[in-house]
């Protein structure tokens, strides 16, 4: 006979319910229900329990907090105000009713609207955001998310490859490495290339000769990172790349940070065919890397739309001809075409897409640009105070929003360690992630939540160590 | 008596009033005396503000209020979603996951500084290899279609090294299969051959045969598959596969009906892929996100490379000489990454908090309450002669597909009308004509996480449906009638003259300023 393990997430394993539940199936021991398993696979109980699994045993809510609070306070968390740290992801402020709203269970707890009249609420948020990114890009189709951005550039060149049935993409030289890799494990089984073009050593702008000399009469898509997360720099040459790509007939594709829209042209102005984001600034954590939010979007094309991975929410009516939303294009899915979809991606970001709605519309036009414009200033005067001091910043010469460059003219990483000791996590060690850059590179970042105080601290201690 | 919200809540467009949500007093104001007004480039300068919503924090509050007012999810009844496996998602794992201790951790945060976080997801990498019977996980992927498609890559790799991809270019995987599986092998590049099922609910052994051939690659195979069947020969299938060299992927979605009783690694699969936020209790928000560690064994693809040399996506491993956890990044046999950084970590919490709650003792009791939840509906559900129960008599483990071909036949009531007969009480539907092997089906995983109550009260609503599709088989059409809308029009959502995807269509639409889509 089993020991009682009544657990209060499991309402029938109380012994008695269980056990009549069991007489009505008609076996006698829950081990009759798994009499199809062949007998030399099944695990005995003994084994099972002696298994590594947790600590061995259940543990009670009071003794789960006790391990888990242990697990939180061994990490060194430098506050919002204390981290100068982007290249792809970045500390925001999140505002309280923010969090309030991605927790409410309704939301938190539903799966995908697979039965549209009783998921009306969750669809409408979903169109929202979908709404508020297409305005923010300047696009006319959004969907309700991917994973990140970087899986977002894999679809997107998989999506180019399926319109061009060609094979060649070319990107920019100082793309976002973790990016490009995801790329690079999307592509390489459609035998498609990714083909760097020249970044300006001096401006940090694309080499419009270069991509010239590349782009040919097999590619399929041009991207374009904006602004280029490993640099900051905002490619005034854009709408240039974007004509030459349609010269080829090949597809742009616009990378960007959303809150940067709010002060620089959107990838619809820029003729984007495709564009793709990061949606993590608009309310989520870093949390060590995720989960985030891929924003997906195109034109007002068929081909693009009917080529178009992951799940749209649209707005219909109901049969009393009520306003109501509904899933659509949904023969573009893995559960409906299988093996002819335009992706397999099923469970995507819904809830940071709906996190990311509720941000917007909380912070609305005016907050949204307090916040670029924050971004925008702390960058550009951390920047300015530190060529100051006789350091190469930004080292690229060229526009740039949120991070920048500087050349410390010494190994970064040992003034980032420096600073971990004064409680600051200085930004990152590009040489470390890019074969672009020098040792003496350090990737710096600046938002919203930093003060002038703290940029100055900051400031202050980067003259001391050089 | 159930009774959805019924708001008639405008779209945040319309509640726009240039208020201000939230205020960022003066923020600017000591940089812009410094460095005076923001100059940029007017060739990247945006001209024109977004038309975004403007309101206050209490107007926001409300309007998603509402909105969570009309929708529905584990807390506020059962979803038995066949393969979805929505139990329910316990809140203090949601109060660490979204800490700000976490919230705040950058993903290149140097590894010295975060050890109890690396020691934690050390930690559950092997949990996670216990539970499966297999050597190492990853992490890594973002959720289960994307571990899929990490296993896929892997297999892809494992016959490019051995130099034979390009005979090795089909993965078998049987027609019950979840949508994902073929989706997955085609964007790994490979053609997917599907697998008839035999009338008794496992592969038809001779078909999968006479497709197994020196250009397999692998086998995808969900076990128990999406009937709720054990699939008996998985041990013939296994010797098969590998002696043609193909590589056998456990697709995870499914694994809750077999926790503690058997494991992917002692049926011989090469690599597998979990879903956290089915098996693992992490919430589902509405579609995500979700979290897909991938497992395998290690088997030996050349000399001196085994399939751990091939996982894409980080691990992390312990360093006795400096004393600290580490992550190791994809080596040159990696496909390479699959999303940004290291992986969902909000998830993986998640997951260490459940596991930790459970121990092996609470997961094998969640495997066997889920199998006995699912019997003892099938034996409720014995007596309604409007629903079969295709593919035999053999008990069925995390869940069952009904059928209601037998209702439909006789009154034309479909699934999709029983399925808003369900939402009309209060209940979610099932997963509905899914698999495509069964006919009206309604494919229903009631999880450990629900109650003998509402199990009972969910037969005896089917029970209902049915005799009211005898009486009046117009009226099941005009359902539902008690959630926030009537049933939706699918025909005006989709067809190309009325599609409205974003707020921007709808205006361009009725000012006749948009093209027809085709």
């Amino acid at each position: 006979m089993a020991i009682d393990m009544e657990h209060a997430w499991i309402p029938n394993s109380k012994e008695e319910i269980k056990r009549e539940m069991l007489d009505f199936i008609g076996v006698k021991d829950v081990l009759d229900l798994y009499n199809d398993v062949p007998k030399d696979i099944l695990i005995s109980e003994d084994k099972w329990n002696s298994l590594n699994i947790g600590m061995k045993r259940p543990l009670d809510e009071i003794e789960v907090s006790e391990v888990v609070e242990d697990v939180l306070n061994k990490n060194i968390v430098f506050g919002p105000r204390k981290q100068f740290i982007g290249g792809g992801a970045w500390p925001h402020y999140i505002p309280a009713s923010v969090r309030y709203l991605a927790e409410r269970g309704e939301f938190l707890t539903a799966y995908t609207p697979y039965q549209a009249e009783i998921n009306q609420g969750l669809m409408q948020t979903l169109f929202e955001y979908q709404s508020m990114m297409a305005d923010l890009l300047d696009m006319d189709v959004v969907n309700s998310s991917m994973y990140d951005m970087a899986s977002s550039l894999g679809e997107a060149i998989l999506m180019a490859a399926r319109i061009k049935k060609k094979n060649k993409v070319i990107v920019p030289e100082v793309i976002n490495p973790f990016h490009l890799s995801v790329a690079r494990s999307y592509s390489a089984p459609h035998g498609i290339q990714l083909k760097k073009y020249k970044i300006d050593k001096e401006t940090g702008y694309l080499d419009i000769e270069d991509v010239k000399n590349k782009i040919d009469d097999d590619t399929i898509a041009v991207y374009l990172e904006y602004p280029y997360q490993f640099t900051g720099v905002v490619d005034i040459n854009a709408k240039a790349l974007g004509e030459i790509a349609h010269e080829k007939q090949a597809l742009f594709i616009v990378g960007v940070n959303p809150i940067s829209l709010m002060l620089y042209k959107p990838p619809g102005e820029l003729d984007a065919d495709i564009a793709i984001g990061e949606g993590q600034p608009l309310g989520l954590g870093l949390n060590f890397g995720g989960p985030y939010l891929g924003i997906f979007a195109t034109k007002w094309k068929n081909e693009l739309v009917r080529q178009m991975p992951g799940r749209i929410i649209g707005l219909t009516e109901d049969s009393s001809s009520s306003n109501a939303y509904a899933m659509v294009l949904q023969t573009r899915e893995q559960h409906i075409r299988r093996s002819k979809a335009t992706s397999n991606i099923t469970t995507n970001s819904s809830l940071n897409a709906m996190i990311a709605a509720f941000y917007i519309a909380l912070l609305g036009r005016k907050g949204l640009r307090d916040v670029a414009e924050a971004i925008w200033y702390r960058s550009h005067y951390a920047s300015h105070e530190l060529k100051k001091i006789g350091l190469d910043s930004p080292l690229f010469t060229g526009e740039f929003f949120g991070d920048f460059i500087v050349d410390f003219k010494k190994d970064f990483k040992e003034i980032r360690k420096n600073m971990l000791k004064e409680g600051i996590l200085l930004g990152i060690p590009l040489a470390n992630y890019v074969e672009w850059a020098t040792e003496s590179w350090g990737l710096l970042s600046f938002t919203e939540v930093h003060h002038k105080e703290d940029i100055d601290f900051v400031l202050n201690k980067i003259r001391e160590f050089m | 008596m159930f009774r959805q919200a019924k708001w008639d809540e405008p779209s945040i467009y319309e509640l726009s009033n240039g208020r201000e949500g939230i205020r960022f007093s003066h923020i600017n104001d000591a940089f812009r005396n410094i460095m005076g007004e923001i100059s940029i480039d007017a060739s990247v300068k945006r001209e024109k503000d977004p038309q975004l919503p403007e309101v206050s924090e209490v107007e926001v509050i409300r309007h998603y209020t509402k909105l969570s007012e009309m929708s529905y999810g584990v807390d506020n009844g059962p979803v038995p979603l066949g393969s979805c496996t929505m139990k329910y998602n316990p809140r203090i794992a949601l109060r660490y996951s979204s800490d700000n201790r976490l919230a705040f951790i950058h993903p290149l945060q140097p590894e010295e500084t975060i050890q109890g976080l690396l020691k934690a997801l050390y930690d559950l990498q092997f949990w996670l290899a216990e539970i499966t019977g297999m050597d190492y996980c990853t992490l890594h992927p973002a959720a289960g279609a994307q571990g899929e498609l990490t296993g896929i890559l892997t297999i892809r790799k494992y016959h490019e090294i051995k130099e034979q991809i390009s005979t090795k270019d089909e993965i078998l995987i049987p027609d019950s299969a979840h949508g994902t599986n073929p989706a997955s092998a085609i964007m790994g590049g490979f053609k997917a051959i599907e697998i008839p099922t035999a009338d008794d609910g496992n592969i038809d052994f001779d078909a999968f045969l006479a497709s197994l051939s020196e250009r397999t690659a692998g086998f995808m195979i969900t076990n128990p598959n999406t009937l709720g069947l054990f699939e008996e020969r998985i041990l013939d299938i296994e010797r098969n596969v590998h002696e043609k060299d193909g590589l056998l992927y456990y697709d995870g979605a499914n694994l809750n009906g077999i926790l503690g009783k058997v494991r992917p690694g002692d049926m011989g699969f090469d690599i597998a892929h979990l879903n956290l936020h089915k098996t693992f209790s992490s919430p589902h928000g509405g579609g995500g996100p979700g979290s897909g560690p991938i497992c395998i064994k290690n088997r030996k693809v050349v000399n001196g490379i085994t399939l751990k040399d091939l996982i894409p996506g980080p691990m992390i491993y312990y360093d006795e000489k400096e004393g600290l956890y580490k992550i190791k990044w994809p080596g040159r046999y990696s496909p390479g990454l699959l999303k940004a950084f290291f992986g969902n970590v909000q998830q993986l919490l998640w997951t260490y908090v459940y596991i930790l709650s459970l121990g092996p003792q609470g997961l094998k009791e969640t495997g066997e309450v889920s199998v006995i939840n699912t019997n003892y509906f099938v034996k409720l559900m014995e007596k309604y002669r409007g629903y079969s129960i295709p593919y035999g008599k053999r008990f069925r483990k995390h869940e069952v597909v009904l059928s209601s071909e037998p209702l439909h036949k006789e009154t034309g009531v479909t699934a999709e009308d029983i399925s808003k007969g369900l939402l009309d009480v209060g209940f979610h539907a099932p997963t509905i004509y899914f698999p495509l092997i069964v006919k009206e089906a309604l494919m229903t995983e009631f999880t450990e996480g629900e109650t003998k109550e509402n199990i009972e009260r969910y037969a005896k609503r089917l029970g209902e449906i049915e005799d009211i599709a005898r009486k009046d088989p117009e009226e099941p059409k005009r359902w539902p009638k008690n959630t926030s809308v009537g049933r939706v029009n699918m025909v005006k959502a989709n067809h190309p003259k009325t599609l409205i995807p974003t707020w921007r269509i709808k205006i361009l639409r009725e000012r006749g300023l948009i093209k027809t889509l085709r």
